[in-house]
């Protein structure tokens, strides 16, 4: 397997979508390629991260008032 | 040809030739770029939803949003949508509460403008109201909800974009992404180097380097935890594009934060 092949089936790889056999063969790839093991360790963290931290909070007060000017607006018929 | 490029023409895609943002060749009509969807077109299409793997390991239970639906299984939105229809407003504020951040998140991401970000969360949530009965149950309310939310929000990108000659895909042309450079590994515990704030900052500054089509496709799929399927529908975009487009974001993600997380023993700017 090469790294660009080991490339194409990264994302199915950190998704856990793939088939036993498949998989065994990336995993068999990363543990004698030490740069396709970094991307996908990584590339998992670089998701991870993204997963775990709110980067766009919508404030309680500011919740209330959009719900508010929504439902008036609904409640008018729009 | 590089190996990104021989791979994005292997699974259909082609650098648009006047934006220098990759497309499917085969695609419909992209709503991440093309003009804004016409409302006959908010109608959902796809018959099934499509639960994410259940082997997925990154999936986190504080992900209920999207949570995973056998196909036969009825959603709870269903019910919310025909009192809605009915002209149950009560029943239509439950769907509000239950999504509103999530398309303020959206929105944020899409225009990278706070008032933006609002104003489209009550265009989104009105139209949705007043085209209730274009939904029929075949997909999700939320894909479908975020559909109008990722339209209305590229509504207002190019309103404020009018006039201005601004490149919202200027990175979509180099090879970053494509095949990792960066070998250097990270921190064992990288959120840890810096402070919450800090962190955010960081992490803002990123993903709005992104060029736009590969930063919808990472929020909708990797942040919000739609199904490869559910972005693909949402935007418009072939399955092969929407895997095409991920991989590069992540991997230019990845590359991006290597600079702020990489271990200290190899130096940086940490």
């Amino acid at each position: 397997m090469t790294c660009k092949e080991f490339l194409e089936q990264l994302d199915e790889l950190i998704d856990g979508e793939l088939s036993g056999e498949l998989r065994a063969h990336l995993e068999e790839h990363m543990k004698r390629c030490d740069h396709c093991h970094v991307t996908f360790d990584t590339t998992r963290k670089t998701i991870e991260i993204y997963r775990s931290h709110e980067l766009y909070e919508l404030p309680d007060s500011l919740r209330q008032r959009l719900q508010q000017a929504i439902l008036s607006k609904c409640k008018k018929g729009c | 040809m590089s190996p990104a490029a021989e791979y994005a023409e292997s699974i259909g895609e082609r650098l648009h030739p006047i934006l220098g943002m990759i497309e499917p060749i085969n695609n419909t009509a992209s709503a991440a770029f093309a003009p804004a969807l016409p409302d006959h077109l908010l109608s959902e299409q796809r018959k099934f939803p499509v639960p994410r793997s259940k082997n997925d390991f990154l999936k986190t239970s504080n992900m209920s949003t999207t949570q995973a639906q056998m196909p036969d299984e009825i959603h709870p939105d269903v019910a919310l949508v025909a009192l809605a229809r009915e002209g149950d407003v009560s029943a239509f504020e439950k769907l509000v509460r239950q999504y509103d951040r999530q398309v303020f998140r959206i929105a944020q991401h899409i225009t990278q403008n706070r008032e933006d970000a609002e104003d489209v969360v009550q265009d989104a949530f009105l139209k949705a109201y007043q085209k209730l009965d274009q939904f029929q149950g075949n997909s999700k309310f939320y894909t479908w909800l975020v559909r109008i939310a990722v339209n209305e929000s590229l509504m207002r990108l190019r309103k404020r974009r009018t006039g201005k000659m601004v490149s919202i895909d200027e990175d979509v042309e180099t090879e970053e992404g494509s095949m990792p450079r960066d070998l250097a590994d990270w921190s064992p515990n990288p959120e840890a180097l810096y402070g919450q704030s800090e962190l955010a900052d960081i992490l803002r500054k990123t993903i709005q380097g992104l060029p736009q089509g590969f930063r919808v496709v990472f929020v909708l799929r990797d942040v919000e935890g739609l199904s490869t399927e559910e972005t693909a529908e949402t935007l418009g975009l072939s399955i092969p594009a929407v895997k095409s487009r991920l991989l590069r974001a992540r991997l230019q993600l990845r590359e991006r934060l290597s600079r702020y997380f990489h271990k200290k023993s190899r130096g940086g700017e940490q």
